[in-house]
C-alpha cells in the first residue's frame, strides 16, 4: 500500500470515529429521555427539541431577539474597532508612547472586565446600552494591543528604506506600515469580535430586557426546556456562523 | 528648574504611566463629584475610604471566601480534567486526529448560552459556579497539553523506548518535562477562563458568593460599595493571574536555556 493511501484510510477512519461519536451521543440522549425516564424538566427529548427548533426557524419568532443582539454586537464592535484602531495607531507612532501605554493596556486587559457589568447596569440601565458598553470595554483592548503590536514593531530597515527612496507619509503608510501590520491587526479584530459576541450574550443572560441571551433565560425560568434547548442550538449556530465568517475575512485579509 | 526636573522624570516611561493613571483618577473624581448623579457613580476617594465598610458589610468576607474557594476548586479541577483528557487525546495520533476537531468545535462555542443549564443541573450554590468555571478552564489545558505532547521530537520517544523505558517512565521522564512550558501557558489561559466562568455564573445567580452582593449594591443604588467590591475582586483576579504567570516564567526557563 502507498503511504498516501494509508493516510487517506487513516483520515477516513478518523471521520468515522467522529461521526460514530456524535451519533452515539444523540442516541444516548434519546435513550435517556425515553427509556431511562430522565425528567423532561432536566433533559428534553431530542425529537421535541428538533421540532421546536424547526418551528422557531419557520415562524420567525427569533427575528426580534436576533435583531437586538446583532444591533448590540455591531454597535459594540464598531465602536471598539474604530477607537481601538485609532488609539492603537496613535500610540504606536512613538516608542515612548508604546512604553507608557502598552503595559497599562495589558494590565487592564488581564482583569476580567465582566466584573464591570453591575456597574454598567447601574450607569446605563437594563437596555442595550449597558451591553454595548461592556462589549466595547472588552473588545477594545485586544484590538488596541494588536494594533500597537502591528504598527509599533515594523522593521526599522523597511521604514528607512522607504523614506530614503522618497516615500511620503501617505505612501509610507499605504505601502509599508499597513501591509506589515495588517495580519496582526486582523487577528486582534477577530479576537475582539469573539469576546464582544461572548460578552453581549453573557450580559444579556445576566441582566437584560431583550435579546437571544435573555430569551434563553426567560425559557429556563419558565422551565420550558425543549424550546430553550432549541434556542441554545440556534444561538450556537449563529455564533458558529459569525465566527466562521470573521475567520474567513481574516484569512482573506491576510492573503492580500 | 522644576520644569526641567519634571520633563526629565517624564522621560522615564513608568513615571508617565503613573501620571496617566493619576490623571484618569482625577478625571473620574471630578466627574463623579460634579457631573454625575451620586446615585450612579462614586468618586475614587470615597470608594477607597469605604473599603473598610465593604469588608464590614455582613456576609461580604464570607462571600469573598466562597468565591475564592470556587475559583481555586474550579482551577484545580480544570487542570486535572484537562491534563487527563489532553494526555488521553494527545498521546495517540489516531485519537488526536479523531477527537481534536470535536474538542475545537466545542471550544469555539460560546458556553455562556448554556449557563442556565448549569444552574438547573448543579443548583444555585457553589457547585454550578465551579462546574461553569471548569467548562471554561479545561479547554485551554487540553489544547496546550495536546500541542505540547505533539511537539516532542519522535526521536526522544524512540530512543527512550529503545533503552527499555516502560510507559510510565516515558511519561515521567520524556513527556512531562517537554510538556511543562506549554502546560504552564495553558494554566495561565485556564486561570483567565476560570475567572470568567466563575464570575459570569456568580453574576447570573448567587446565594452566598459575591454575585449576591453586586446585585444587592446595584439594586440599592450604592455605587460606593459596588465599586469597592469590584476593586477587591479585580485585585484578587490580578493576584491569581500574576501567580500563574510567575509560575509559567519560572518553570519554562529550563527549556529556553
Amino acid at each position: 500500500m502507498t503511504p498516501t493511501g494509508d493516510r487517506r484510510e487513516a483520515r477516513f477512519a478518523s471521520r468515522a470515529v467522529q461521526v460514530t461519536f456524535l451519533i452515539a451521543l444523540l442516541v444516548l440522549w434519546y435513550l435517556a429521555t425515553t427509556r431511562w425516564r430522565v425528567s423532561p424538566l432536566l433533559l428534553p427529548n431530542p425529537v421535541v427539541v428538533l421540532r421546536d427548533f424547526w418551528s422557531i426557524l419557520t415562524t420567525g419568532e427569533f427575528i426580534g431577539d436576533l435583531r437586538v443582539t446583532l444591533t448590540e454586537l455591531v454597535s459594540a464592535f464598531g465602536i471598539a474597532a474604530s477607537s481601538g484602531l485609532l488609539v492603537g495607531y496613535l500610540i504606536s507612532r512613538s516608542q515612548y508612547r508604546i512604553q507608557v501605554f502598552e503595559p497599562l493596556f495589558a494590565g487592564i486587559y488581564s482583569v476580567p472586565i465582566i466584573l464591570f457589568l453591575p456597574l454598567y447596569v447601574l450607569l446605563f440601565g437594563l437596555g442595550p446600552a449597558s451591553k454595548i458598553a461592556l462589549g466595547v470595554t472588552i473588545s477594545f483592548f485586544p484590538i488596541a494591543l494588536n494594533t500597537i503590536a502591528g504598527f509599533g514593531y515594523v522593521e526599522r530597515t523597511l521604514v528607512t528604506a522607504a523614506r530614503s527612496m522618497g516615500a511620503s507619509d501617505l505612501q509610507l503608510f499605504r505601502y509599508v506600515l499597513l501591509p506589515a501590520a495588517l495580519p496582526i491587526i486582523l487577528t486582534g479584530m477577530r479576537m475582539g469580535f469573539t469576546v464582544a459576541l461572548l460578552s453581549i450574550i453573557g450580559s444579556e443572560t445576566i441582566a437584560s430586557l431583550a435579546g437571544l441571551g435573555h430569551r434563553i433565560v426567560y425559557l429556563a425560568e419558565g422551565m420550558e426546556m425543549a424550546p430553550m434547548f432549541a434556542y441554545i442550538v440556534f444561538v450556537v449556530a449563529i455564533a458558529a456562523i459569525l465566527n466562521t465568517l470573521v475567520s474567513a475575512l481574516e484569512a482573506r485579509g491576510r492573503r492580500r | 528648574m522644576i520644569a526641567a526636573a519634571a520633563s526629565h522624570a517624564l522621560r522615564r516611561p513608568w513615571v508617565a504611566r503613573v501620571g496617566v493613571v493619576v490623571l484618569l483618577l482625577c478625571f473620574w473624581e471630578i466627574a463623579a463629584r460634579w457631573w454625575v448623579d451620586p446615585m450612579f457613580l462614586s468618586p475614587p476617594s470615597r470608594v477607597i475610604a469605604s473599603l473598610p465598610a465593604v469588608f464590614e458589610t455582613r456576609g461580604v468576607p464570607a462571600a469573598l471566601r466562597v468565591t475564592f474557594w470556587e475559583l481555586a476548586v474550579a482551577f484545580a479541577l480544570s487542570v486535572a480534567i484537562g491534563l487527563a483528557i489532553g494526555l488521553a487525546v494527545g498521546l495517540q495520533p489516531f485519537v488526536r486526529k479523531s477527537f481534536m476537531p470535536i474538542i475545537l468545535l466545542l471550544y469555539g462555542t460560546p458556553q455562556v448560552t448554556i449557563l442556565p443549564l448549569f444552574i438547573l443541573y448543579f443548583g444555585i450554590g457553589p457547585a454550578s459556579k465551579i462546574a461553569f468555571g471548569v467548562s471554561h478552564g479545561f479547554f485551554p489545558i487540553v489544547m496546550t497539553v495536546v500541542a505540547g505532547v505533539q511537539n516532542i521530537k519522535p526521536i526522544l520517544l524512540t530512543s527512550a523506548r529503545a533503552m527499555g523505558a516502560n510507559r510510565w517512565q516515558i511519561l515521567r521522564h520524556v513527556v512531562f518535562p517537554h510538556m511543562i512550558p506549554s502546560f504552564f501557558a495553558g494554566m495561565r489561559l485556564a486561570m483567565t477562563g476560570v475567572l470568567l466562568g466563575v464570575l459570569l455564573a456568580e453574576l447570573y445567580v448567587s446565594t452566598a458568593g459575591i454575585g449576591h452582593f453586586t446585585t444587592l449594591f446595584t439594586q440599592n443604588f450604592d455605587p460606593t460599595r459596588l465599586l469597592g467590591l469590584i476593586a477587591v475582586l479585580a485585585a484578587m483576579a490580578i493576584l491569581l493571574n500574576e501567580t500563574v504567570r510567575r509560575a509559567e516564567l519560572h518553570f519554562s526557563r529550563w527549556h529556553s536555556e
